[in-house]
This record gives structure tokens, sequence and C-alpha cells, in this order.
């Protein structure tokens, strides 16, 4: 399987020299980073070669690394069924930065844009119908990326008195409870509590 | 006006018809659970459908980044509830890969075996509640008596009828008790007349047939357009299997034949479901054979450091009390690195994207789920079809809103 794989990523490489930024065979599987403003075209270059027919759209996500100056890394999977492989495509992306809609080669694409748009804030544009999906109607923020609580910011109840569910902001009884069982001699990044009185004494 | 004079339709305020928004769901029991769809009818004809999907969003992928590995593993009965088993074989093939865990020979077997009877669950419920959308009552409550018996069987080996956590990285958590094999296989013996009873009931149907033939025909460019996988690829005579195609685990050692439909109709996934169901029968045959022979014995846990160590090992060995303690509390750490791993659950191609930072936690987790995939495509498929079809359609592309919404 990786010899295919191989042979698959130097001809990729080979023939769209503009779209291949890199790419490499890890853990059996075929990694190529491709530049954010070519990757509806190599999509589609990707579906209708003869010798790739990635024709189905498996999955797109993305990651958000937020120490990165490209934050987010947007990542295409597809499968070919006739060759019987697969690819993940890899977009770095900065904040703010939108990517060009795959919708028009893959209609199957709406949903999962639509969700990644939902979950990080990620613009693509070209996309027939760019709205929330997963979340509440009205909801504010992007859960998915690193900075977002998992508690969120608002709660709903039901109000008795006005007869209605209504949103209030978070108010926790007690702090979230973080657990971070990494062991203190393997890098854990937090105070144990009580030792924070001991820098203060000093 | 008898004369064959010409007559001016005659359309007065009332008669000028817009066309109708209908909210379908999100409490109607043909949804299959909280679905919304938002369609636009011309007289019974769909114009437009718009799904609303969310309204069971839990944020699994979001809570996955603050656990440990092990923790996670429950959330994947959660997603489709249906086939729980399945959910959790992607996971732990994600862990798997990235680790590089060899899993045993039992494990392994055990692991198709009740994937399998986590296909058979899955199948015998959509298969009886798509009757039910269409109109049969008796399918359902002639199936679930099935589903319960296997419901059992998962609780015989885990312990929870419905959220397992059983399979685990590295192998499955305890082995299976001696009399449950043969429990299953006289099951299995007695399954065939239960599925000709479904059969006899529904297949020559003249109703049955009349609400699913040449409904929701799907060719094999929309598979493509759409990223349809499982039965909605199989029953357009496109014989795509996982299984088959992507071997994992153990399958590429078992006999099984990958029924295709030839018209893509939902007529033709139903009768792919029955024969599924069949092959099934004949793989938990299969799998309990190689579970008796001499080397299908063994250890069910590949002993490391995913793994717990064995009970009797913990109340002598201080090392390996300590790495229980360790395993529980802070969890094994994963290798850094990303990988996709994909089962052949009943309803399609369920993946698990998994990005580790050598943590003992994952750092960002994709649950790919077929049914979602399916879904979207509703605008598309139920576009022409009659409101009824709707109900119709939904059913047989086996939604689930566990993993849609996830």
């Amino acid at each position: 399987m990786s010899d295919a794989l191989n042979e698959m990523g130097a001809y990729l490489a080979a023939k769209r020299t503009d779209c291949v930024l890199g790419w490499d065979v890890t853990h059996d599987e075929l990694n190529v980073d491709v530049a954010p403003s070519n990757i509806r075209d190599f999509v589609e270059f990707l579906q209708r070669d003869p010798t790739c027919k990635f024709s189905t759209l498996v999955d797109i996500t993305a990651v958000d690394y937020p120490a990165r100056a490209k934050r987010f890394d947007v990542v295409y999977h597809l499968l070919s069924m006739y060759q019987n492989m697969r690819i993940r495509l890899r977009v770095g992306l900065r904040d703010r930065e939108a990517l060009p809609s795959t919708v028009s080669v893959h209609p199957s694409a709406n949903w999962f844009e639509r969700e990644t748009f939902d979950m990080f804030g990620i613009l693509f544009t070209g996309h027939p119908d760019l709205r929330r999906l997963l979340t509440d109607y009205g909801f504010r923020g992007y859960p998915l990326r690193k900075d977002f609580p998992t508690t969120g910011y608002t709660e709903v109840r039901y109000d008795e008195e006005q007869k209605r569910v209504v949103y209030e902001a978070v108010s926790l009884v007690q702090e979230y409870r973080q657990f971070d069982f990494m062991s203190p001699w393997e890098g854990a990044q937090y105070v144990l509590p009580g030792d924070e009185k001991t820098d203060q004494k000093t | 006006m008898m004369d064959g004079s010409k007559f001016e339709d005659a359309q007065t305020g009332e008669q000028k018809i817009r066309n109708f928004n209908i909210n379908f769901g999100p409490q109607h029991p043909a949804a299959h659970g909280v679905l919304r769809l938002v369609l636009e009818l011309d007289g019974e004809i769909v114009e437009r459908c718009d799904p609303h999907i969310g309204l069971l969003h839990r944020g699994t992928e979001k809570l996955m980044e603050s656990r440990t590995y092990l923790q996670n593993l429950p959330y994947f009965d959660r997603l489709d509830y249906v086939s729980p088993m399945n959910q959790e074989h992607a996971w732990c093939l994600a862990i798997e890969k990235l680790t590089g865990t060899v899993v045993p020979r039992r494990a392994s077997l055990i692991r198709v075996l009740y994937s399998e009877i986590g296909r058979i669950l899955n199948h015998i419920l959509n298969v009886t509640t798509q009757a039910m959308d269409v109109g049969a009552l008796t399918p359902p409550l002639w199936g679930f008596e099935e589903r319960e018996k296997l419901m059992v069987f998962y609780e015989r080996a885990c312990g929870a009828r419905l959220h397992a956590a059983y399979f685990r990285p590295g192998g499955v958590h305890q082995d299976l008790p001696s009399d449950l094999l043969d429990d299953i296989d006289t099951w299995a013996k007695a399954f065939p007349t239960v599925l000709a009873d479904i059969d006899g009931l529904l297949t020559e149907n003249r109703i049955f047939k009349q609400r699913n033939c040449d409904i929701g025909v799907i060719s094999e460019e929309e598979i493509q357009q759409w990223g349809y996988s499982g039965v909605m690829v199989r029953g357009s005579g496109l014989a795509w299997d996982l299984r088959r195609a992507q071997p994992y685990e153990c399958y590429d050692e078992f006999d099984f034949q990958v029924p295709v439909g030839k018209n893509g109709d939902c007529y033709d996934r139903y009768l792919c479901r029955m024969e599924e169901m069949r092959q099934s029968l004949s793989i938990i045959h299969q799998a309990i054979a190689k579970l008796r022979a001499p080397d299908g014995q063994g250890d069910i846990l590949a002993r490391g450091k995913v793994t717990p160590p064995k009970r009797g090992e913990m109340k002598t060995s201080m090392e390996a009390l300590i790495h229980h303690f360790k395993l529980y509390t802070e969890g094994f750490h994963v290798p850094a690195g990303e990988i996709y791993a994909a089962v052949e659950a009943p309803k399609g191609e369920f993946g698990v994207y998994l990005v580790a930072d050598g943590s003992n936690k994952p750092y960002r987790v994709k649950i790919r789920a077929p049914g979602y995939l399916h879904l979207q495509s509703m605008d598309h498929v139920a576009s022409g079809h009659q409101l009824a079809d709707v109900a119709a359609i939904i059913g047989t592309m086996d939604i689930v809103f566990g993993e849609v919404d996830r």
C-alpha cells in the first residue's frame, strides 16, 4: 500500500507544482499540503484525473493551533473507490483568512463547510448557504476553537414567570474542574493546591 | 362552454395557490429522533427540503479534548446508539494504529463477533421501523424481540445493554463467559426463521412495495457527489464494503458475500439490509467456530502500556499496581501524529480523525458519521417526491441523531 501511496504523492507533486507544497506518507496515509488559494482547483483535479479519481469527499474539518501564525489547519479527506485509496489534504490558514469553497466540485462539502464555519469561524468564499449548522439558533462564538471554554458562555432555563426559555450567562456553582493527572515529572503545567503559598513566603 | 370554445381556467383569489412551508418534526415519530425538516410543498410534492440539525448536539468533539483517551471511549456508544460497539471499534483502531498496538487474536475475533451482532441490531431496527414509517406495525414488534435477545448478549459480555464500553484500545475489556458462545450459537441458528417471518411480512407485501419501489433512487454519480457509504452505495449496485475493500481487524479471513441492489431505490436497500443480516449470521457462525478453535484461545488484551495489567498480577506486583493506578488516572500517552481510521459501521463508513500531540488527551477528534452525509442530501433526494415519501426516504437513509449531531 505504501508504494502506491508514494507513487501517487510523487505523481501529484510532479503534476501540480502550483498546488502541492509538500507531501509525505505516514502511518500508511498520504498527506498533501496544499496552498489555500488553489484548494478548489486541486480537489477538482483529484476528482477528474483518471489516475486519481478521488471522487468521494469523506470529510472536511479543521484543527486549531492558537500558537501558530497560520492558526488553522483545514483538513480534507478524500477517497477513491476506484483506486481504493485515501488521501488527506492539509491547508494552513490564518485567522480571518477565507478559503475557496469546494461545494461546486463536491456537493457533499456543503454541510462540512457549514460545520467548519460554525465550529471554527472559517469563512468559505463561494459557499451557497454559509449558516450555522449544529449550534443553537442565534449562537455566538466558535466552540471548537481552543480559546472557547468547554462550559460555553450562556446557559438556558425555563422561566416560570415569563413562561419561556431564557438565556443567561453561565454561572458555575463551583469552578470548572479540569482534572489534569499528568505526572509532575513529565511536564504537568499546573501548581498543586497549596503549593502557591510557598512562593509567596520566599 | 360545452361547444368546445376556449375555456380559461377560472382562478379566483383563493385558487391562486402558493407553495406551502411546513415543519416536519422535531417531534414527528417518523423523523427518527430530533430532526426538523422545513419542507416547501407544492400540493403534495416536495419542492425544497431544508434539514435543521443540531437539536441533539452535545459537543462530543469538544468534550473529548479535555478527557483522556480511555475516558473518551464511552462517548462513542452515545453516537449511534443503535449499534454502539461498531463506533468504539473505530476509536480503538485509531489509537492502535498510532501506538502500534497489535490486538491478540481472541480479542480480534470477539470484536468481529460483536461488530456483526451490532450490524444485525442496527438492521433489525432500521428495516422494521422503516416498515412502520410506511404503515406496517407488526415488523417492529417482531424485530424488537430479537433485538432484546441481542442486547442480552451485549449485557452478558460487558454488563450494559446499550452503552457497552467493551472494545478497549488493545483488545476487549473482558473475556466472554463460557456459556455465552453456546447461547449466541443457538440464537444464530434460530434467527433465520424470524428473518424469514419478517421477509414474509414485507418483501412481497403490496403496500410495502408501492411505498418503496422507485422511491429515492440513487445513481452511481450521486453516490460520488454526495459521499454516500454503506447500504446507500450497495443498494445502487456498487459492491463497496470497507470490510472487503480495506480490511481491518481480521475480516480478511472471513468468508462472506457483499449483497448489492440493482435499482438503487428504497426497496433495494431494504433487500440489501435483509441479505446483510444473513451474511452477518454467517460471519457470526464462523467467528464462533474460530473462537472455539485452539488458536482462538488466549488473552484478550495486548498487555502493555495502553491496557491494564491482569488482576492476579496486581495482587503480587507493585509495578503492576502502579501501572494500573497511572492508567486509570493519568491515562496512556499516544505519540504525536494524525490518523484516520474507518470501519464499515452498519450505516456506512464511520471514521475517526484523531490528532494526537503526545499527551494523554487527544488534541482534536473529528467524528465522521455516515448519517451526516446521507441526511445532507435530503434536499436532493426528496425533491420531487410526495410528502409521504419523505418518511420512507428518511427511514431508508438510516439516520440516527446521536451520530448526526454528535
